[in-house]
């Protein structure tokens, strides 16, 4: 499992082909969400563009309707920057400068937020335990599959985030 | 961080005055995918907080389930939801 690290400037990590494959497929579905397939009855669509007053529906669409289009493109914007770096055939390293880094980790933050609502994370959600659940009821099960690439996101933010910010990774972040 | 911070923006909100004179807030809600380290990250990001700071209220958001990050005029608040819901922060804006 590829994780990454920093190079003078530069945040580098080496991934296999399979992790080229799924961090693309990962960014494309981010794409396709923010584009063909936009709806805003999409519970996912919820979580990446929030109610900023649960309370007060006019409000809130008013407040959308200024400030959703550029989100809307941020967001494309930040997918297509993982998908502009990867290595275009087989593995490869992958090198960001800081700007880079942090769109990544932004990018790998909306793919993350949408795959938990689809795999419905919640508070009390123990990733191995579910993995480990989802593993003993059918290992070749595409949940065991979204599970394990969201689980390897968050390893992979996380290496990402302490390469920029440039201390070893705290205990804390296990308590999450 | 070396993130360059804009400075506060000092104009009063002309859309609407608050009725009883109180500010508007920025309002984080925990929700059980961001990293601790990625909240606190944004917090000095966003805002420009020390690492002690930004620790702090991502601490209150995890343990409270949600912190006050921001108050002030309400269009520097919806800025300020704006720019938490580009690092998928779950941000909302309400009278403090």
């Amino acid at each position: 499992m590829s994780t990454f690290h920093r190079s003078g400037d530069s945040y580098l990590a080496t991934f296999s082909a399979d992790e080229v494959r799924v961090l693309r497929r990962v960014a494309d579905e981010i794409v396709a969400l923010l584009t063909d397939s936009f709806d805003h009855g999409d519970p996912v669509v919820g979580r990446l563009f929030p109610d900023v007053y649960p309370d007060d529906p006019q409000d809130s669409a008013e407040y959308r309707r200024y400030t959703e289009g550029d989100l809307k493109t941020a967001k494309i914007d930040q997918a297509g920057a993982i998908l502009a770096a990867l290595p275009p055939r087989g593995g490869g390293t992958v090198r960001l400068d800081a700007e880079e880094a942090e769109t990544w980790l932004r990018a790998i933050n909306d793919v993350r937020l949408a795959m938990a609502v689809r795999l419905e994370i919640t508070a009390g959600t123990d990733i191995e335990e579910e993995l480990g659940q989802a593993v003993s009821a059918d290992p070749a099960s595409s949940r065991v599959f979204q599970l394990s690439v969201y689980a390897y996101l968050g390893y992979l933010q996380e290496s990402l985030l302490q390469a920029l910010i440039g201390h070893p990774a705290n205990a804390r972040w296990s308590e999450e | 961080m070396a993130a360059p911070q804009t400075a506060p923006v000092q104009t009063p909100d002309t859309r609407e005055v608050p009725d009883s004179g109180r500010p508007w807030v920025t309002v984080v809600w925990d929700d059980p995918v961001n990293l601790m380290t990625y909240v606190t990250w944004v917090f000095q990001r966003v805002f420009g907080y020390s690492r002690e700071k930004a620790e702090q209220l991502m601490l209150d958001v995890h343990h409270k389930g949600r912190a006050v990050v921001s108050s002030g005029a309400r269009e520097r608040m919806e800025h300020d939801a704006a720019q938490l819901h580009g690092y998928g922060l779950w941000a909302t804006v309400d009278r403090s």
